[in-house]
């Protein structure tokens, strides 16, 4: 038996099994063959394309929707994995509405872009269902790089290395490799252990070691590293979460949305996951819809999200935005919270004035038996790397250079860039590209 | 409301609506179900010797799709009726006795001998249809035979079967010609000189339309083999437009009466054959890709546009474009466009820069914001950035006034018509009066 939506507290088994199958299923089902098609033929083939310019990894989207046309589906995902490794997660969680496809001329002409993104996944699962992998290593170069972070950054920049015939280690603190991919996002993006599989498909490029379980400054020095290793690039990405201290306390029942999203995408049991009849969610980006989401999927009654500011400032997009209220989710903007009550939380509006934005003095309750922040990640430098930091971040040249000879570093932890998947992938291969050069030297 | 009823060579129907002789008009089921979906006539499916002849029992048809798998044009090698004559002969006379007022035309296809023609049309007479169609047209299987296509490419033979065809029946008699020919206007010649009362065009085109890459063979494939076929549907209808212009224009066949046929789907299609000269119009590929009902559409969509424009019978603008049907020689050099992008319009796409830039004159500018502009200088006016532009209306052509300086050639715009046989650069041009 369930336990049902109603039942107050922080409760696991509240749906049926049928329903967590059917919740946490593709949240966007895949293109068949003829939709393909039909989607392929939209794309006007623009000279110069706009969509390719929006794209940080700079697919060339015309020519892979062509190849599908000419049912060379495999052909596209070549085009397509040759500028990005990861065209397969990127096609699925990338917010193409704020970048290919909102340049796409056709949204600019009838509101409705090329499906950029489901044709991307349509290509790159055509390809990696047969298990090959496209590409071939040069002659060994002798050279061995460490790669610290096997996220997206990390291994993009790992398998480019590996493509030019060098050796790469890639380190990395967490059990499995993938990063945020296998750790950081919602689980109905990337259905059947995509990430991991992901991984494995990469991988097959060979000239890659892969050690987890192992963490900078705790385990082992960069200085070190750079020492053993003829070049180092660090993917090793956010790891501190923004804190908020609430007046009232933080007791079990207030946590981080980005743990909450960890848990679940690692659990195997979603019934035995516990979660709150009514939850609210503190934050705007991506992570605040994945975990407000996801409570919702597991059986949550009520989701809140509350975010300081307006609509327009939320790092979510509006498609995220209307994933989670179609999924039932509320959103309050200009709520930014004052206090934790003893079943609930309490919230100030707020306005933007000349000063950036102020509270307006008047408050709400919202009843809550879970809260998740989800206000942010940070950059937590290791013990002993001394390497400059600028806003936050590692700063690197436009190449992904740091402060410190042989060291280069990309994806969330290095200045530059949205903290996107897809923009951590392009930071990856062309540091890959300048190590490379360096190395050929 | 406009009058659409048809009289095409003394056989009156009630629309100009008629089924071409193929698959569809096989036998009398069809042929029922399309008079009740609403035909003006039929050309049944061509009628031949006993012992009938035999189809294949693979496939019969290949296909060319458009986007989302929009049928733009079907091959066949399906050969005449597989039926025994006398079959079709007391199927057509049921037919034409329960469908009076519609047209009931019979295609016929024999060896070029006279007691066969005159044998069969004594027959067909008994059924009571309302005319006769020589099948000179089918490039596929008949032809190896000496029939079909294999008449139709040989003028003489034309002239001397409707002669015979003639001389042996008081039914009108319609010879339906192939285009696969060099020049439409012999055998259409022949046909008047045979004393045909009308041509019927286009047949099917020969073809192949694709090649299996796995099997290595020709699509549709027969256990591994594959023939020409007959191509028709939507991506035929210019060749037949222009065939039926040749014959409506040609000084020795002007006024003879035209079917016209060939990729006819909506009723602008119609439209267009009937402005070219044809008198009436036979489709195939449309109702075989969408079923009968699709008359419906060519009905109203033919009456509401004459009623808009004012014509109250297809007479009044059956061969209303022929006059401007002209040869190259004969059009205006002094004619001068330079192509207008509407700014506002512009999606950006760059299509009309990289067909310029690539394949044409360069005459377009791509600034860094994407801004796509005409060079007057350059321009020379070829239309293909408005055909490529999938904005309608984006691009369009526009006049340059007499007075005005073609930017391109640094000449003055003339008011006066001038083309090449009068141009300066033609060896053989004639100088103005």
């Amino acid at each position: 038996m369930s336990e049902g939506t109603r039942k107050d507290g922080i409760v696991s088994g509240r749906l049926g099994p049928d329903q967590y199958v059917s919740n946490f299923g593709d949240a966007y089902p895949p293109l068949n063959p003829h939709e393909a098609l039909v989607a392929a033929d939209r794309c006007y083939f623009c000279h110069d394309a706009p969509c390719i310019t929006a794209c940080p990894t700079e697919i060339d989207i015309p020519l892979f929707i062509r190849q599908i046309q000419a049912d060379n589906p495999k052909g596209a995902a070549k085009t397509i994995l040759a500028q990005n490794i990861f065209g397969g997660m990127c096609a699925r969680v990338c917010p193409t509405e704020t970048l290919c496809e909102q340049a796409c001329v056709r949204e600019a002409a009838e509101g409705q872009p090329v499906k950029i993104g489901h044709l991307q996944r349509f290509a790159t699962d055509t390809l990696m269902e047969t298990g090959t992998h496209p590409f071939t290593r040069a002659a060994p170069t002798g050279k061995i790089v460490a790669v610290i972070g096997a996220g997206p950054a990390g291994l993009s920049c790992a398998h480019r290395l590996a493509m030019h015939g060098h050796n790469v280690v890639v380190v990395d603190g967490r059990e499995k490799a993938g990063g945020l991919n296998e750790y950081g996002i919602a689980s109905y993006k990337t259905v059947d252990n995509f990430a991991q599989a992901e991984v494995d498909w990469l991988l097959k490029i060979g000239g890659i070691r892969i050690e987890t379980g192992s963490v900078m400054g705790r385990d082992y020095t960069l200085e070190e590293i750079r020492t053993d290793y003829d070049a180092v690039f660090l993917g090793f990405g956010l790891s501190g979460v923004n804190s908020l201290t609430l007046e009232g306390g933080d007791g079990d029942e207030v946590g981080d949305a980005v743990d909450f999203i960890a848990t679940l995408r690692q659990t195997t049991d979603l019934a035995a996951l516990p979660i709150g009849r009514r939850v609210v969610v503190i934050g705007g980006g991506m992570t605040a819809v994945d975990a407000a989401v996801q409570s919702k999927l597991l059986g949550a009654e009520e989701v809140t999200i509350a975010y300081r500011r307006d609509k327009s400032g939320m790092s979510a997009s509006e498609v995220e935005q209307e994933h989670a209220t179609s999924a039932g989710v509320r959103i309050v903007y200009n709520a930014q919270p004052v206090a934790k009550t003893p079943d609930g939380i309490t919230f100030e509006y707020t306005e933007t004035g000349p000063d950036g934005l102020r509270g307006t003095g008047e408050t709400f309750t919202l009843a809550a038996d879970q809260i998740f922040r989800a206000i942010g990640q940070s950059l937590t430098m290791p013990d002993g790397a001394a390497l400059d930091i600028e806003r936050g971040k590692i700063r690197t040249d436009t190449e992904g250079r740091t402060s410190l000879p042989g060291v280069w570093a990309g994806g969330d932890c290095a200045l530059g860039g949205e903290d996107l998947t897809v923009t951590a992938v392009a930071e990856g291969r062309d540091a890959a590209e300048s190590i490379h050069k360096a190395l050929s030297a | 409301m406009a009058d659409l009823r048809s009289n095409f060579v003394g056989i009156k129907s009630p629309n100009p609506f008629w089924l071409a002789s193929a698959p569809p008009t096989d036998k009398e089921y069809n042929v029922r179900r399309a008079f009740d979906a609403g035909w003006g006539g039929v050309v049944w499916k061509t009628l031949g010797l006993d012992p009938h002849i035999v189809n294949v029992n693979g496939p019969r048809y290949g296909v060319i799709y458009g986007a989302d798998r929009r049928v733009l044009g079907i091959n066949n090698i399906e050969l005449i009726t597989d039926r025994p004559l006398q079959t079709n002969l007391d199927e057509i006379k049921l037919v034409k006795r329960d469908y009076p007022d519609r047209a009931m035309i019979v295609s016929l296809m024999v060896p070029c001998e006279e007691v066969c023609w005159t044998d069969i049309l004594k027959q067909v007479e008994d059924t009571g249809a309302d005319g006769v169609e020589l099948n000179f047209g089918c490039p596929h299987g008949m032809s190896e035979r000496g029939m079909g296509a294999a008449v139709g490419q040989v003028p003489d033979y034309i002239e001397m079967v409707s002669r015979w065809c003639k001389a042996a029946t008081r039914m009108p008699v319609i010879v339906k010609l192939t285009p696969n020919i060099t020049d439409i206007r012999y055998p259409a010649r022949a046909a008047l000189k045979g004393g045909a009362d009308a041509v019927s065009l286009i047949n099917t085109v020969s073809s192949i339309t694709s090649v299996n890459l796995d099997e290595m063979a020709p699509e549709p494939t027969i256990d591994g083999k594959g023939s020409h076929g007959g191509y028709c549907g939507p991506a035929v209808k210019p060749i037949a437009l222009n065939m039926v212009a040749e014959i409506a224009r040609d000084a020795e066949t002007r006024g003879l009466p035209i079917s016209g046929i060939g990729g006819i789907t909506t009723w602008r299609d119609a439209a267009e054959f009937i402005a070219l000269g044809a008198g009436n119009v036979q489709v195939c590929t449309a109702a075989m890709t969408y079923g009968f009902k699709i008359v419906s559409e060519m009905v109203s969509g033919l009456s509401d546009w004459m009623d808009e424009k004012g014509y109250g019978t297809i007479d009044d603008f059956k061969g209303r474009a022929v006059p401007n049907v002209t040869d190259w020689q004969y059009l205006n050099l002094n004619f001068v466009t330079k192509a207008r992008i509407d700014q506002d319009a512009c999606i950006k796409c760059g299509r009309c820069y990289a067909a310029c830039e690539d394949t044409s004159h360069q005459a377009i500018s791509m600034s860094a914001d994407r801004t796509f502009e005409v060079i007057d200088a350059e321009c020379v006016a070829c239309n293909l950035c408005v055909n490529v532009c999938p904005v309608e209306n984006c691009i369009t052509m526009e006049r340059l006034p007499a007075g005005a300086v073609d930017e391109r050639t640094g000449r003055v715009v003339q008011d006066d018509h001038g083309d090449w046989t009068s141009h300066p650069n033609n060896p053989g041009a004639v100088a103005a009066e």
